[in-house]
């Protein structure tokens, strides 16, 4: 844009939000004595359709080419604006906003004076940088209708159905021999005693019988690179490798549960077992004369190495010992528990139905946790019971230790390779712990099940429909607008010393044939990692040119 | 392809709407208030970020205001559904805000002079309103509304300051309600909960002693665009509380008053609000009366482990008993066992906060019978298999989310709700 710059500011009260703590129409007068402000005007609300309106007749009418906003905070309400100066037939890339609300009226709460200056500070130096603003264009990148689903387990199986019945090609990916994961290894499922095999079996088969699914047995992701729309994967199989280009990837790894060696006498005293072996006891019909059941919650979670919950065990425990008790009513079951977490209300009901089935729940503090030992005719337990005043002694002939899921062993290779992160327990971390829980911060990535964290299986399924929801929607779209403020890379500067692609967080920059650097654009978040250490000062970031920022950096500390 | 109908504008409905309409649906959100927002929209912080909520929920809001896919339809509620998936008629009843939405700029000029003050149910009645207000300073759409049945107008047919006050001439005393019909491919439900009334339960005060409050009104209390503008003012006297007692299941875990299940949230929430008052001030006392510590979901025990290490946040397990009011200081005193100890004894607060249970909306029931759906025996809707098929109903293109089947927090509502965005989104493709 090599026209006069003709900025345009509008200055918001936000009703009394910054109307009632600081001088709007001083803000105004000052912003009109700015270089190259050719309007001001103060709105009751900028952001109200009225606002707007304003800010689009005011482009027209006085020509304008820049537009400054004096409101509220970016992360809210930049979008809005741009929209309104798009309308007017600007780029929304010649907005710039300050924000008066948070910086000076809220902070600055009993100091009119005071904020009214910081606020004209803060105009200045938002003209200051507006002025120099060009308008650019945002990269349109295609996206392949191909969806990847690492893992085939509920979820996985689960997000690649969904995604084939909105019209998608799947490739889902297995590490083992068959389909199906923890599910083929569970006898009935809470909250209604399905058989597990009744719930994972239907759900292989529909997806064996869909001629959108693709499934690759013993398989592992080795190899991805690119960006939303066009992974460049690869696929091992074997010694075999397989190219795979797909749009979005759906991480569904699965969980695993923790082997509770040497907790509660596990791997010393016979007769002391999983829940999960527990289940496979059950399964096969081999639980023999075991009376009296004593069942150890928390055994290895909720522990300083492990501090997390591991939220189905206690469910779990319930749905067990209710069938046990159910299908031998003389035997003794016993959940010994730091605290029920039985939630919601088909999970709550299964902790009511044990108690009225006769197991005994025990509560059990941390700081004396129960003991196990070898007795002459099984495993003996020792419980000191808070809410008892004593200590019991239980001669069991079966301990069921309710372990936690872990995260799965492949998480770290698979989060490097991916470029997303996990959190401290080792679970998948997502994008926004509240609201967006199943995407990465890295585009085009999502997650679901128990690699996100310990969940229900109807939790589970409930994710992964989700995941396949926002995986779907780029793949509906087939085209896709990235942000413009990447960082370009003036080659007549760089050295090629690459100190960029190794800061680079999100691999968008690679050499060129000529040893250069070279970003691509589609991968780049505009971070300005890159910018800020390239020791040539070769690497600038669109929207935030050096120059812009000097110049926004001059102007605070210089009355214009 | 034809559009998708939300039922329910909280973040679940919202999540839902923007899901479908990225992905190039036209989705029709139907919200019974006069904004979207939902129970979001109230609460002070959410945990364990501390994001300010309104603060993330707020351009989700104003996305689905701009987004060309998504209609909005406020002060609106389904009537008649008919047909099946792929295509069900709608019948939506649209009640007259009195406000003409495409002029009224929300500028708030109206609610100033209007002259009657009405109780705020969006502040849990810790403050007052106008017969015309906006609902709350980010609502969306920004549009006032007229409260009938407290206007002067339409009650005495007096005043109509509104009118001459409003620059934009939006006032309209003349709106009708409206009936909209809808074709659409599919339903969403996403009509949320409400807080459990704890006034049946006596022994907590709730109702006589004016510092006892609910959850709810605590965080609106506790947030800087609540009443007292975040300061812990108790709403008997103005004294500022520094001692804080929470008593956890009020209203859930039990088969004698209430209901029987587990309210899923209210351990964390507790948490989160103790540990807002710490921040507030690190001198406080705040004690969690509780039974199970639930701490079930991704991060929570080290959230908790947090409060108690870094903040001082005290647990006590065991169900107080009763709460009885000093009448000269009105300071409060909560007896109790301590489960752990097996003593009885007391504490001292100026603040009680009932930690209330999730409950099924009540215009569940209508909604239920016009879709032809069943409601589970709490008022609840019904998936078609709580374990398989958690989303879908027994009705084919109908889906569930959020809090309308059961308690649930914010992310599994989130996820939930593009859950069931993926259903609708296979039902359009199979009825294209």
């Amino acid at each position: 844009m090599s026209e006069k710059p003709r900025v345009g500011v509008f200055v918001c009260h936000c009703g009394i939000n910054i109307g009632g703590y600081l001088d709007v129409p001083d803000v105004v007068k000052y912003a009109e004595t700015l270089p190259d402000v050719a309007y001001a005007e103060a709105n009751l609300y900028t952001c109200s359709s009225d606002g707007l309106q304003k800010i689009k007749e005011a482009i027209k009418k006085h020509d304008l080419n820049r537009v400054v906003v004096a409101s509220c905070t970016p992360r809210t309400h930049e979008p809005l604006f741009q929209g309104a100066c798009e309308e007017a037939g600007l780029n929304k890339y010649v907005f710039e906003m300050a924000n008066i609300r948070d910086q000076c009226s809220w902070v600055h709460m009993h100091e009119r004076n005071k904020a009214t200056q910081k606020a004209k500070d803060l105009v200045r130096m938002a003209v200051a940088k507006a002025r120099l603003l060009t308008p650019e264009e945002e990269p349109e990148i295609d996206i392949q209708p191909i969806g990847m689903v690492i893992g085939g387990g509920v979820s996985g199986l689960t997000a690649a159905l969904s995604l084939a019945d909105q019209g998608f090609e799947v490739h889902l990916v297995e590490k083992e021999d068959k389909l199906g994961g923890y599910l083929n290894k569970l006898e009935k499922l809470f909250p209604n005693n399905t058989k597990a095999e009744d719930v994972i079996k239907p759900l292989i088969q529909r997806v064996k019988e869909t001629p959108n699914i693709t499934v690759h047995l013993k398989s592992t992701v080795t190899d991805v690179k690119g960006f939303v729309g066009n992974f460049d994967t690869e696929i091992t199989t074997g010694d075999e490798t397989l190219p795979l280009n797909v749009g979005t990837i759906i991480v569904a790894t699965g969980a695993d549960y923790l082997n509770p060696e040497g907790l509660y006498g596990y791997g010393e005293v016979e007769g002391v077992v999983t829940q999960l072996e527990l289940e496979g006891l059950i399964k096969e019909g081999k639980l023999g004369k075991a009376k009296t059941i004593v069942m150890i919650q928390c055994a290895g979670a909720r522990i300083e190495e492990r501090p997390y919950c591991s939220r189905i065990c206690c469910s779990e425990a319930m749905k067990n010992a209710t069938l046990l008790v159910e299908e031998n009513t003389r035997r003794d079951l016993y959940i010994l528990y730091r605290d029920l977490q039985t939630y919601g209300l088909s999970y709550t009901e299964l902790e009511w139905d044990a108690k009225k089935k006769g197991v005994k729940l025990v509560k059990y503090d941390i700081e004396r946790p129960p003991v196990v030992t070898k007795g002459e005719k099984g495993p003996v337990v020792k419980v000191f019971g808070p809410l008892l005043g004593e200590e019991l002694t239980i001669e069991a002939d079966m301990v069921v230790l309710s372990a936690p899921l872990i995260p799965n062993e492949d998480n770290k290779r698979l989060s490097q390779l991916l470029k997303v992160p996990l959190n401290s327990d080792g679970f998948f971390l997502e994008a926004h712990v509240k609201l967006r829980p199943l995407d990465f911060a890295t585009d085009g990535v999502y997650v679901c099940g128990t690699a996100h964290s310990p969940k229900e299986v109807a939790e589970s399924l409930a994710q992964a429909r989700g995941a396949a929801s926002r995986a779907g929607i780029p793949m509906a779209k087939g085209r896709l607008k990235t942000a413009a403020i990447t960082s370009v890379v003036d080659e007549t500067k760089c050295s090629g010393c690459g100190t960029c692609i190794e800061l680079c967080a999100y691999n968008a920059i690679t050499k060129n044939e000529r040893g250069l650097a070279q970003v691509t654009s589609a991968v780049c978040k505009g971070c300005g990692v890159c910018g800020a250490s390239c020791p040539e000062r070769a690497i600038t970031m669109r929207h935030f040119t050096n120059e812009e920022l000097e110049a926004q950096g001059l102007a605070a500390i210089k009355e214009a | 392809m034809k559009p998708v109908l939300v039922i329910g504008g909280g973040v679940a409905g919202i999540q839902a709407a923007l899901d479908l309409a990225d992905r190039g649906l036209k989705v029709h959100l139907v919200e019974k208030s006069p904004s979207i927002g939902g129970v979001m929209a109230q609460l002070d912080k959410t945990l364990p970020t501390m994001d300010c909520s309104i603060c993330i929920l707020a351009p989700k809001m104003i996305e689905c205001s701009r987004h060309p896919n998504i209609t909005i339809h406020t002060q609106s509620q389904v009537k008649e559904v008919a047909g099946g998936a792929g295509n069900f008629d709608v019948k939506v009843l649209k009640e007259p805000r009195s406000v003409n939405e495409s002029k009224c700029t929300g500028c708030g000029v109206c609610s100033q002079k209007c002259p009657t003050k009405v109780r705020n149910d969006w502040q849990e009645g810790l403050a007052d309103r106008k017969a015309i207000y906006i609902m709350f300073p980010q609502a969306v759409p920004l549009t006032a509304t007229i409260d009938r049945d407290h206007c002067l107008y339409f009650q005495k047919g007096v005043c109509q300051v509104c009118s001459k006050v409003c620059p934009s001439g939006a006032i309209d005393y003349e709106q009708k309600p409206e009936e909209i019909d809808l074709n659409v491919s599919s339903i969403v439900v996403a009509t949320g909960f409400q807080e459990y009334d704890p006034s049946e339960l006596k022994e907590y005060g709730y109702g006589r002693f004016k510092d006892v409050l609910t959850a709810m009104e605590f965080e609106r209390l506790v947030c800087a665009s609540g009443p007292t503008g975040g300061h812990l003012n108790r709403p008997s006297d103005g004294k500022l509380a520094q001692r804080v007692a929470f008593i956890q299941c009020v209203g859930s875990r039990s088969h004698k008053k209430g209901y029987p299940f587990c309210s899923s949230v209210c351990c964390m929430y507790a948490t989160k609000e103790a540990v807002l008052i710490k921040e507030h001030d690190p001198a406080s006392e705040v004690n969690i009366f509780y039974m199970d510590l639930k701490v079930f979901g991704k991060g929570f025990q080290q959230f908790v482990d947090r409060a108690k290490s870094h903040y001082g946040v005290v647990y006590i397990r065991g169900r107080p008993g009763e709460v009885r009011m000093n009448p000269v200081t009105r300071d409060l005193t909560i007896w109790y066992e301590d489960t752990n100890t097996g003593d009885v004894t007391s504490k001292e607060a100026d603040m009680v906060v009932l930690c209330t249970t999730m409950i099924a909306r009540p215009e569940n029931k209508e909604l239920a019978e016009a879709l032809g759906l069943e409601l589970d025996e709490w008022g609840f809707f019904k998936p078609l298999n709580p374990l398989t098929n958690p989303i879908e109903t027994g009705l084919p293109g109908v889906f569930i989310c959020g809090c309308s089947h059961g308690p649930r927090d914010i992310p599994e509502s989130v996820a939930e709700a593009s859950g069931a965005a993926a259903c609708a989104a296979e039902v359009a493709r199979r009825f294209m």
